[in-house]
């Protein structure tokens, strides 16, 4: 790098994480002006760990205006779960649950079988129901952009169809802070105010927030058996061959979904600072490091957002 | 780490070198990893391209892919100790002119790559036009494949001069070349050792040091409220009667204390408090998000502004504006009947007139054109159903542009950008 030095901001000036801050606060409130029905879309994970936390300060000292919504694939981590209630509960919103269980149950959807099986797409199925029984018609999500090459791709406001669809070749062009909010009934519109945040940032303002996490995020031991690279842990929802054996390793997760197909990483970090410090340090990206349903083709999450996913 | 962001959108074709030289920043800057990299060897290898293609690191869709071009922006990040850059990645063609648009809307600086054995080309002197009209601040040009050119000096002054030649046509505040080797990497991160008779930065060099922070207005200052705070707790008498403006400086700098004026309705008050979450602001900026308390009460609502009693935007229905079409399925007529969303407020508006059309490639007015197609500039006047709080563009891109949509679709039809309101 040509210089080392980190320059001073003069007067006048932001931060980085001030001016994505700030951003993502003139988002969520423009939603909250301009639609009827929001809703947050919450995993307890950290990006939306984030959104909660900017959704308190942007309607600061009043009440978050809208509710927040987990689409359950039921195959949770579980301290994840007992996090999710405590700090809902702490800021005081309603819960909505999307439940892919009783989708299945209902005879909706068929759970997948097989060593891989994963209700990770059935997720869509369980969101774009719940968006329609509940007449939401935005919902806040926490992707970012410099997660995945087809979320580089898309709008801060992405509009989508009666079936929830993403088209990538017809999004609304999107100009400066002018976002069009504009819907016909049954469509709705997918928000992600942390757009413009990368992995780190997320980090950083977690670290200046200081936003409690699940525990999973630091290192922990855990009993896991590797497949196709990616350390996943023991569980009983996840269909493990004879041939993949089980070993101790002390690790944390870098992304938190479902426990099927999200990884953890071999780490001793026990510290925010330590967290930040591999990540500023690895070489894979996180979704590569911890997501196996990224990788079963070239365009998987562009497929399934065109079918509505997150 | 507190460092500022730079946000530039790169305009080029693909055969200009334009993914290489964000895949050689992006790599450089060790932006790039080791799977993102090694998806990219793949298909390149599987599709049995030589070399490792660069392209498929922003080329996102699948269509873009199959095709080999991109069709849409793609937002790329990096960081370097100095500065956090966002990368707007525009397509180069004409039929994308939306999109480049879309991408410069938001950038500080603009890199226009021409290749140095081409010279400059209409796609070029295209591109150098949108990014003016956009008001991008700070534009470069960066002559690409100076290696393919035996890094003359004679070659890249003579692309220089043309379109410097070619500048003076447009409204360029900051105008910078750079002879460069995407490739190889010259004059992209460090000073190339094939240009001794280069003095200037190298890229990156510039891109870290370029001077933004007084490319905002600071001066005329404007608040568009965005969202009204009245929290319902009966059990904090506290907040009974508060009532919060919630909204994003759009230009100039509020002190409380200050004397406003609140628009429609002109009346002044002053700024009794500045607030957010994190506690009171003694003054607030462009682009921060904060909420203020007046000392009187006014009937203030969303879509309304803040400004000072001296300093006042254009209230008016009737605007003049340079309007880019963007709708495939019809064009823009007198009496097209739209929707304007101009910062918070939102109108319908009727089409009055199609002052001229502008050809994007030579800047020729057609006086005679009665109508705009997609992708197609020409100055517009409208007439709006409520006053708009018009800033002239030149002067302020928050308060300056508004956005058109068509009724029934919803879909986003038009950009303007306000050059007169009256």
């Amino acid at each position: 790098m040509s210089q080392a030095s980190t320059a001073p901001l003069g007067r006048y000036q932001l931060s980085q994480l001030d001016f994505l801050e700030a951003e993502a606060i003139y988002i969520m409130r423009e939603v909250a002006a301009e639609f009827e029905r929001p809703v947050l879309l919450f995993s307890g994970g950290k990006d939306s760990l984030v959104m909660l936390r900017l959704a308190e300060k942007a309607f600061w000292p009043g009440a978050i205006p809208f509710p927040v919504m987990h689409v359950d694939t039921g195959h949770n981590f579980p301290e994840v779960m007992e996090f999710r209630d405590r700090r809902l509960a702490e800021a005081g919103v309603r819960l909505v649950v999307a439940s892919v269980q009783e989708q299945i149950d209902a005879g909706k959807v068929v759970e997948p079988t097989g060593r891989w099986a994963s209700r990770n797409r059935l997720q869509t199925a369980a969101l774009l129901e719940a968006m329609e029984e509940h007449g939401f018609t935005a919902a806040f999500g926490g992707a970012r952009r410099d997660e995945e090459k087809a979320r580089a791709k898309e709008r801060v406001f992405s509009f989508r169809d009666e079936f929830g669809q993403w088209d990538p070749k017809q999004q609304r062009p999107e100009l400066w802070n002018v976002y069009n909010t504009m819907i016909n009934p049954g469509e709705h519109i997918r928000v992600f105010p942390l757009s413009n945040w990368t992995e780190l940032d997320v980090w950083g303002y977690i670290a200046r927030e200081q936003l409690e996490l699940p525990a999973i995020y630091y290192s922990h031991q855990r009993t896991v058996f590797e497949r196709d690279g990616i350390l996943l842990s023991d569980s009983p929802y996840i269909n493990r061959g004879e041939d993949e054996e089980l070993f101790e390793a002390t690790v944390r997760y870098r992304t938190v979904g479902d426990m099927t197909c999200t990884g953890a990483v071999r780490s001793s970090a026990t510290t925010l600072e330590e967290i930040m410090a591999e990540i500023a340090a690895t070489r894979i990206t996180e979704r590569g490091q911890t997501r196996a349903d990224d990788r079963s083709s070239e365009a998987a999450m562009e497929d399934r957002k065109r079918e509505g996913y997150f | 780490m507190s460092t500022d962001i730079l946000r530039f959108a790169t305009a080029g074709s693909v055969d200009d070198g334009k993914s290489t030289l964000i895949g050689r920043l992006l790599f450089d800057s060790k932006s790039i990893f080791e799977d993102q990299l090694d998806a990219v060897e793949r298909t390149s290898r599987g599709r049995g391209e030589e070399q490792t293609n660069l392209a498929l690191l922003t080329d996102g869709l699948r269509a873009e892919r199959e095709q080999g071009i991109t069709i849409d922006v793609a937002y790329r990040y990096f960081a370097t100790p100095r500065r956090t850059f966002i990368i707007a990645d525009t397509p180069g063609h004409i039929q994308y002119t939306r999109n480049m648009v879309t991408g410069a809307s938001t950038s500080d600086l603009a890199v226009i790559l021409v290749d140095a054995r081409k010279g400059l080309q209409e796609q070029s002197r295209r591109h150098a036009f949108l990014t003016t009209l956009l008001q991008v601040p700070h534009l470069v040009v960066a002559v690409n494949k100076m290696d393919l050119v035996d890094y003359s000096q004679e070659r890249f002054e003579e692309i220089k001069q043309e379109f410097t030649a070619f500048a003076t046509k447009l409204d360029v505040n900051d105008l910078t070349f750079i002879p460069i080797s995407a490739l190889h990497g010259d004059n992209v991160v460090d000073r190339s050792i094939n240009m001794p008779w280069y003095d200037g930065s190298s890229l990156l060099h510039h891109l870290e040091n370029v001077h933004i922070a007084s490319d905002r207005n600071l001066i005329d200052a404007r608040f568009p409220v965005q969202y009204v705070i009245r929290p319902q707790r009966a059990a904090d008498p506290e907040l009974h009667d508060y009532r919060g403006y919630a909204g994003t400086v759009a230009g100039g700098v509020f002190k409380a204390g200050d004397e406003v004026m609140h628009l429609p309705s002109g009346l002044t008050t002053r700024i009794a408090k500045i607030l957010t979450a994190d506690g009171e602001l003694d003054e607030v900026f462009p682009p921060m998000s904060v909420t203020m308390l007046l000392e009187d009460e006014i009937d203030i609502s969303r879509g309304d502004m803040l400004c000072r009693p001296n300093n006042q935007p254009e209230v008016s229905q009737d605007i003049e504006a340079m309007v880019c079409w963007m709708a495939e399925s019809r064009k823009l007529t007198p009496r097209s009947r739209l929707v304007v969303k101009h910062t918070t407020r939102t109108a319908k508006a009727v089409v009055r007139d199609v002052r001229y059309r502008l050809d994007v490639n030579t800047l020729h007015r057609d006086e005679d054109a009665s109508d705009l197609a997609l992708n197609e500039i020409g100055r517009v006047s409208l007439r709006a159903t409520q006053p708009l709080f018009a800033d002239e563009y030149k002067d302020n891109r928050l308060t300056g542009g508004f956005i058109l949509i068509e009724e029934g679709t919803n879909t986003t039809v038009g950009a303007g950008m306000i050059v007169r309101a009256e």
